[in-house]
């Protein structure tokens, strides 16, 4: 804990470590000096530790809200509903129908939380790091939803029937199978899982760089550079304030499509036809 | 730029994951996926299924009290009319009997002045038919004794005296019908 709040300089600390000159920022950001069991597998960094926190955080919130739900609800319990109900009403039934969604609801519900609330620490002041900003996380994510889908649909209709189900589209031309064939094995196989990582972690990436990028460059322009170039600095912190918004909006809307997209794999796995 | 920011460090490819990167990520994903799905979901479905059944059970129950409401209703309204209509036959068969009763006291009253006009015309009759005897019988005396007197001859077989007397009140009457109904009256 005294790690966290004793080094949220690191962001800022980038850029007005030398008053000399503009620092940009840089990808070592996410990867910071080990502090516990350097070299092994369970080597805790900064960013490390700022995941851990939120899954704290959210256990603790969620064992909470369970501990104590009654039948007419708290404020407290009533928002956490609302939410629940976003999950699973919104994204799971919605995509899978009510018995598919029964089934893989835990996995749903895990995904958009956790997804929620790792991404969601950018944007608390001195944590400032999304947690899943490097890719471990979007990627354990990605491949426990590619191992499920497949995983559903071979359980629903066997080995064959599910790779035929998968790779062959019904009511296509036999000559077209050539080329569609292979088309749906990659998207299936290779490019769902990688679209689904990168798309969560570059935008959580991204989305840091930037905003460091707007308060380095601001920091800069009205602390170090030429009395010209201060009220450029005004237009930086007024970017920066806009990305902070729309950060806000992306943590949100990644842990949505995150989900939503499980769900839309598992039942195009295990949908009867397309 | 953003391409040149991860270009400048060039050690640490960010696609690769580091073996400390995935183990965090592992273990926090799966302490996320106990905490729901053991603890979780089960809390938020029984909390949903108990309050949709309490929803349910209200309604059930609202529904009842309406329906009882109802027929309370439906049953005073009914009594309602039938008490109006009971009241409204009562006051027709009062009237009614009101009607028959009075005239049946006309006819009562008409009947009994028809008997006692009856009765009096007998009466008079009767005293009539009295006054007449006597009448005659006296006046047969009367006028019996003065022919007796006039003609010197005594009537005194009294079968030719009554056939003289009826002679001569039957003369009297052919004579002066008048007299004589003025006569009977005033007896």
């Amino acid at each position: 804990m005294g790690i966290l709040t004793a080094a949220p300089g690191t962001l800022l600390a980038s850029a007005s470590h030398d008053e000399g000159g503009f620092h940009a920022p840089s990808m070592a950001e996410f990867f910071p000096p080990a502090v516990l069991f350097e070299g092994t597998a369970f080597e805790l960094n900064r960013v490390m530790l700022i995941r851990i926190l939120a899954v704290v955080v959210l256990v603790v919130l969620l064992a909470l809200w369970a501990k104590r739900m009654k039948l007419i609800p708290s404020r407290f319990q009533s928002s956490m509903e609302m939410v629940m109900e976003f999950v699973t009403v919104g994204i799971a039934e919605n995509t899978m129908g009510k018995t598919n969604a029964k089934k893989y609801m835990p996995l749903i519900v895990t995904l958009f939380f956790l997804v929620l609330f790792t991404n969601i620490t950018k944007l608390i002041p001195f944590l400032n790091m999304p947690g899943t900003g490097v890719i471990g996380l979007p990627l354990v994510l990605a491949l426990v939803v590619y191992v499920t889908y497949h995983w559903a649909g071979v359980r629903e209709k066997g080995v064959g029937g599910y790779l035929k189900s998968a790779l062959i589209l019904p009511g296509v031309p036999p000559v077209m199978h050539v080329l569609l064939i292979p088309i749906e094995f990659l998207t299936k196989f290779v490019i769902q899982p990688f679209t689904l990582t990168l798309r969560l972690f570059a935008n959580m990436m991204v989305g840091h760089l930037l905003l460091v990028l707007c308060f380095s460059a601001t920091s800069f322009l009205l602390f170090s550079a030429d009395f010209a170039l201060k009220p450029l600095g005004l237009v930086t912190i007024a970017g920066g304030f806009f990305v902070y918004l729309l950060e806000i909006l992306i943590c949100v809307l990644q842990a949505y499509i995150f989900a939503l997209l499980a769900c839309v794999y598992i039942d195009s796995a295990v949908a009867e036809e397309h | 730029m953003t391409l040149d920011i991860i270009a400048a460090e060039g050690e640490s490819n960010p696609l690769l994951p580091a073996t400390y990167d995935i183990v965090w990520s592992a273990l926090c994903l799966i302490v996320v996926f106990v905490v729901v799905w053991k603890f979780v979901l089960p809390a938020f479905n029984k909390t949903l299924d108990e309050r949709s059944e309490r929803i349910q059970g209200g309604i059930e129950k609202a529904e009842r009290i309406q329906a009882e409401a109802d027929s309370a209703l439906a049953e005073y309204q009914k009594q309602l009319a039938d008490g109006r209509a009971e009241a409204a036959r009562l006051r027709a068969e009062a009237q009614e009997e009101g009607a028959q009763i009075i005239a049946e006291m006309k006819q009562q009253a008409t009947e009994e002045a028809e008997r006692i006009a009856a009765q009096a015309k007998v009466q008079i009759e009767a005293e009539r038919q009295a006054a007449m005897v006597s009448l005659r019988a006296e006046v047969g005396g009367l006028a019996t004794d003065l022919a007796s007197r006039i003609v010197g001859e005594s009537l005194s077989d009294d079968g030719r005296a009554a056939g003289v007397v009826d002679r001569f009140i039957a003369d009297l009457e052919a004579s002066a019908p008048a007299q004589t109904s003025v006569a009977s009256k005033e007896v």
